[in-house]
């Protein structure tokens, strides 16, 4: 995997200001890509199904960049990102940062596990961590309204979330690469 | 391998030590603002308005070409059903001839009836036009985003039609985009009246009868607190019934599609989520039950 480059202006030990400004916007890719994705997932799709179980593809973001670059997303930026989803989804304020906040324990709890960084295994406990979170969020919704609501439509969206990891983990990779490449 | 020295380890614990704690006073934060969610009606309302007029641009920006790449399905879907979908537009078209020559006797009737009552007739409404920018759907939420704010004259609380009948109802206004609670929305409860239909044998007397419409992030939302012990058919029509201000009254909502013992009675929309392009924003000089802090 390529690491960041530590590069020095003009033999100088300390980077220049252009190389600390590219250094910078490369740390803040993960969660700018994250938001991003947050805006493609409520545009109006008119795609079958689509309206009605949309996949959770900012769950799908985090767990990627926390698997493949630890420490990219922290659990301040997690929380933000998770805040405005929920304001702009109108789900209560507060139940995606709490779940985008133990899924991050859990998986840098367990960062040996990923170090190997195989595709099947870590699509399994994505499909596992897909599970608790449609789970966990809609035990937390259901709370926050005193109504309990279908469970269908949480297992549907976990299943779409976890087809479709595939395609974006392929997409976010090509993208990984593209950013973090090692400057010759 | 270079030994760590003392200060080095001592920074690392510190620095582990700071993480758990932030990640602590974070969780807690997160189970603080779901439990704030619950009581504030002012500050996170005024957050989440401004977290919808700061990504506007953005959603009003990728929205079109997210359109033109679902439209290309939606045709591809139309040409694959368009024979049928003729046949029924012509079908359709017959019967509601019939009906626009029943509505046409039923207006001057309407008209006489009021000449001799003195009838006063309510404000005229104001309407807004706005183009629907995201449509937050999914399990968990029901909404819109409509590009139409606080300074086109837009207010908490009024409602929201489509050419079908209403969508929902305005929860937040930012200045210039506001957000749309759909009547599938887990937290959408609005008074409807039953028009029981006329054929019905058990009470042709009883034409209308009032009842909640309670969304559950379904797609078919649950008619609750019927007012009368009446038997409510698949096909009943929902109209809005005036009450507690919310709305106006008559704005077409949907029709009874299930009554069953475990799920309820449950409706069909008139207006498909998913398909709005464009909605209305009525004033009706309304003001609700729940007062508008931005209001003055």
């Amino acid at each position: 995997m390529a690491q960041k480059g530590t590069r020095s202006s003009f033999g100088s030990d300390r980077p220049g200001l252009w190389v600390r400004l590219d250094d910078f916007l490369r740390a803040l890719a993960p969660a700018g890509i994250t938001l991003v994705l947050i805006l493609i997932s409520l545009t109006p799709s008119r795609l079958p199904f689509f309206v009605h179980v949309a996949p959770m593809l900012s769950l799908i973001s985090v767990f990627f960049w926390a698997v493949t670059r630890p420490g990219s997303i922290g659990y301040g930026t997690a929380f933000l990102l998770g805040a405005a989803e929920d304001a702009l989804t109108g789900a209560p304020l507060g139940s995606t940062s709490l779940v985008f906040l133990l899924m991050l324990m859990l998986v840098n709890s367990q960062a040996r596990f990923f170090m190997a960084r195989t595709f099947f295994p870590t699509w399994w406990v994505f499909s596992v961590v897909a599970v608790t979170a449609a789970v966990m969020k809609w035990g937390l919704v259901s709370l926050h309204n005193m109504h309990v609501m279908d469970l269908r439509a949480i297992a549907f969206c976990s299943l779409i979330t976890i087809a479709i990891y595939p395609l974006f983990a392929w997409a976010l990779g090509w993208v990984n690469v593209l950013i973090y490449r090692s400057p010759e | 391998m270079k030994p760590q020295s003392p200060q080095s380890t001592n920074v690392s614990i510190l620095r582990l030590v700071l993480q758990k704690l932030s990640l602590a006073l974070l969780l807690l934060l997160a189970f603080g603002l779901i439990l704030l969610g619950k009581t504030d009606t002012i500050f996170l309302p005024k957050l989440r308005a401004l977290m919808v007029d700061a990504t506007a641009p953005v959603l009003e920006f990728i929205a079109p070409p997210a359109k033109n790449v679902a439209g290309v399905f939606e045709n591809v879907r139309d040409l694959a059903e368009l024979r049928e979908k003729n046949d029924r537009l012509v079908a359709e078209n017959t019967r509601l001839m019939r009906w626009r020559a029943a509505a046409l006797d039923l207006e001057v009737e309407n008209q006489r009836l009021k000449g001799l009552l003195h009838f006063v007739p309510p404000p005229e409404a104001r309407f807004i036009s706005a183009k629907v920018i995201a449509d937050t759907g999914g399990s968990f939420a029901r909404s819109l985003i409509v590009l139409a704010g606080k300074k086109d004259g837009v207010r908490k609380g009024q409602s929201v039609v489509a050419s079908e009948g209403l969508v929902g109802t305005v929860v937040d206004v930012g200045e210039r985009a506001s957000r749309v609670i759909l009547l599938t929305d887990i937290n959408s409860n609005i008074p409807v009246l039953v028009e029981i239909n006329p054929n019905s044998p058990v009470l042709p007397e009883t034409s209308r009868v009032k009842a909640i419409l309670s969304g559950d992030n379904s797609n078919m939302p649950q008619l609750i607190f019927l007012h009368e012990p009446v038997t409510i058919r698949p096909g009943d029509r929902l109209v809005t019934s005036g009450d507690a201000r919310v709305f106006e009254q008559g704005i077409p909502v949907g029709v009874v599609a299930s009554v069953n013992e475990q799920t309820g009675i449950r409706v069909d929309l008139y207006v498909e989520q998913g398909r709005i392009d464009i909605v209305r924003i009525v004033d009706f000089g309304q003001t609700g039950i729940l007062p508008d802090e931005d209001h003055d």
